[in-house]
């Protein structure tokens, strides 16, 4: 919509000129890649040739063409599949579990003061215990199984969100309320068109940590009682000393990551087009 | 599309009203006895020295404050909270980040139950009014001060009320935006007859604008005073009587 403004103005330029403007602008693109990915770059190419010219121990760290390659069989073949789907069924249930608890409930928090003010020392205390140190109590009820790896997800997810989602609601200007109050909305009103989309932008803060803490201990509880999942690989390969497929499963967690976030960041675009 | 207003509607009569607050267990006491009558479609500028009380005042007008005693009619009615007949333009544009102009502007009338393409439809109008057809779709953050303050304008006048309240609407606007304004004030209050209640810090808006200034005494225990704006409109700042009206009031505060 905002494009309008802009684009009819653009349209009238005669076309050598627009033609100059695409070529400077393909060049900007390039331009920008090299700055925001060039040290990456740099930083796989001299993994590949200190590990290919013997400056790096090649058998604890393999050239990047030979983890690449096993990456591909280990997809190709399936075998790694199956730890992706499992890996990704966890933390999926888990953080739509947090999501479909912690937003709510941060909605209805964020709005009655005295529940807040009742429910915030608690919150504090389970927001600062590590999830981690809690495992064994979970493995204690829930067993070895994937209830309790689910489960360890979930409560390290679920706190981020929530208190998030609180903040949000909090931190809505309260001059935005009373000018909808003087117009004669009433709370409901208000809730659905003030402070539901208030809150969107500092929800999402809390969703993008809650992706990366969810990877986080979902690697963590694999690596302590799995049989199968990518963190249970990393482990497993290392044992066997299969380096190769360790780094791949190491680079294919990373990828997971980076996809969640990049997933995140194009909803939230989507849903908050006027900011930015 | 064409409005058409009926009834010079939109009178005013306040009586007794008293109000104060309560702060760290003490009590202040912001407006005593107050006692005023706005006609219908008229413009009255409220002007005094902070804690004057007169952005409560106008505050209990708007409904967002219950007064400790006495009351307002308007049109012969007690009024209670807050009303459709009546709507506030604030210091801030207050406009909502998500919704463009043009949801804005429609939000007050859509939040009042009308449907969206209606609220639309008589938004756009108003818009018009204001001069921001070309931003209809644009976000408030692309929006200058002065442009975002004409959208809170616009938003008040799309639900059509008969008074018109405005907390010193162009307090944050800069010399320059603030005289075009106050042009623009005077146009629609001409076109739109509505009552205008306007409280301002700034005696040469209040004389551009108003057809009666009420300046409220910090002393409570004083009455207010009235003066009468008689000049033709539009008002030249620069003519002798203007002048006068402005060491008029300047000396109502000690000022020369």
């Amino acid at each position: 919509m905002t494009y309008e403004l802009i684009e009819p103005a653009r349209r009238s330029h005669p076309k050598w000129l627009r033609r100059v403007a695409n070529g400077q602008r393909r060049r900007n693109v390039l331009g920008k890649i090299a700055a925001d990915y060039g040290l990456l770059f740099a930083f796989f190419a001299l993994w590949q040739i200190a590990s290919g010219a013997g400056w790096l121990n090649p058998s604890v760290f393999p050239p990047l063409d030979r983890v690449a390659a096993t990456l591909w069989t280990g997809i190709a073949s399936g075998a790694l599949l199956d730890d992706i789907a499992i890996s990704l069924q966890r933390a999926g249930i888990a953080f739509l579990a947090a999501v479909g608890l912690g937003i709510p409930l941060g909605l209805f928090m964020g709005q009655i003061r005295a529940i807040e003010r009742a429910l915030d020392p608690i919150l504090q205390l389970f927001r600062q215990t590590s999830a981690l140190a809690l495992y064994p109590v979970f493995i204690l009820l829930l067993g070895l199984g994937e209830a309790s790896k689910v489960f360890v997800i979930f409560w390290a997810t679920l706190f981020p969100i929530l208190l998030a989602t609180i903040g949000g609601v909090k931190e809505v200007d309260t001059k935005l309320v009373e000018m909808a109050r003087s117009f004669g909305a009433s709370r409901r009103t208000i809730f659905r068109r003030v402070i539901l989309p208030a809150s969107v932008p500092p929800i999402f803060v809390g969703l993008r940590l809650s992706a990366t803490t969810a990877l986080l201990l979902l690697i963590a509880a694999e690596m302590i009682g799995a049989n199968k999942g990518v963190g249970f690989q990393v482990m497993n390969a290392q044992y066997n000393f299969q380096i190769p497929l360790m780094f791949a499963a190491i680079f294919l967690l990373a990828f997971l990551g980076l996809a969640a976030n990049s997933v995140l960041m194009l909803l939230q675009r989507r849903l908050c087009r006027w900011s930015a | 599309m064409t409005i058409t207003r009926f009834s010079a509607r939109g009178e005013v009569i306040i009586r007794d009203l008293s109000k104060s607050f309560q702060i760290d267990g003490d009590k202040l006491t912001v407006l005593k006895n107050v006692n005023l009558d706005i006609s219908a479609g008229e413009s009255l500028a409220i002007v005094g020295a902070s804690g004057s009380g007169k952005t409560t005042l106008l505050r209990v007008l708007a409904g967002l404050e219950e007064p400790d005693s006495g009351g307002v009619l308007i049109d012969g009615t007690p009024v209670h909270g807050l009303g459709k007949e009546r709507a506030v333009i604030f210091q801030e544009p207050r406009l909502l980040p998500w919704l463009t102009v043009l949801g804005n502007v429609a939000f007050g009338l859509e939040v009042q139950g009308v449907s969206r393409r209606e609220a639309e439809d008589r938004a756009r109008h108003y818009i018009r009014l204001v001069g921001l057809t070309a931003f209809e779709a644009a976000w408030p953050r692309q929006l200058s001060g002065g442009m975002a303050q004409r959208v809170g304008i616009a938003r008040a006048l799309t639900i059509q009320p008969e008074i018109l309240l405005l907390d010193e609407p162009l307090g944050a606007l800069d010399a320059m935006t603030k005289l075009t304004m106050h042009e623009e004030l005077t146009r629609i209050w001409t076109e739109e007859r509505v009552t205008m209640v306007l409280v301002t810090h700034d005696l040469e808006e209040a004389i551009f604008l108003a057809d009666r200034v009420l300046i409220l005494p910090k002393e409570k225990s004083a009455s207010p005073r009235v003066i009468e704006i008689d000049l033709p409109r539009p008002r030249d700042r620069s003519e002798a009587r203007f002048v006068r009206f402005r060491q008029q009031l300047m000396a109502e505060f000690g000022l020369h």
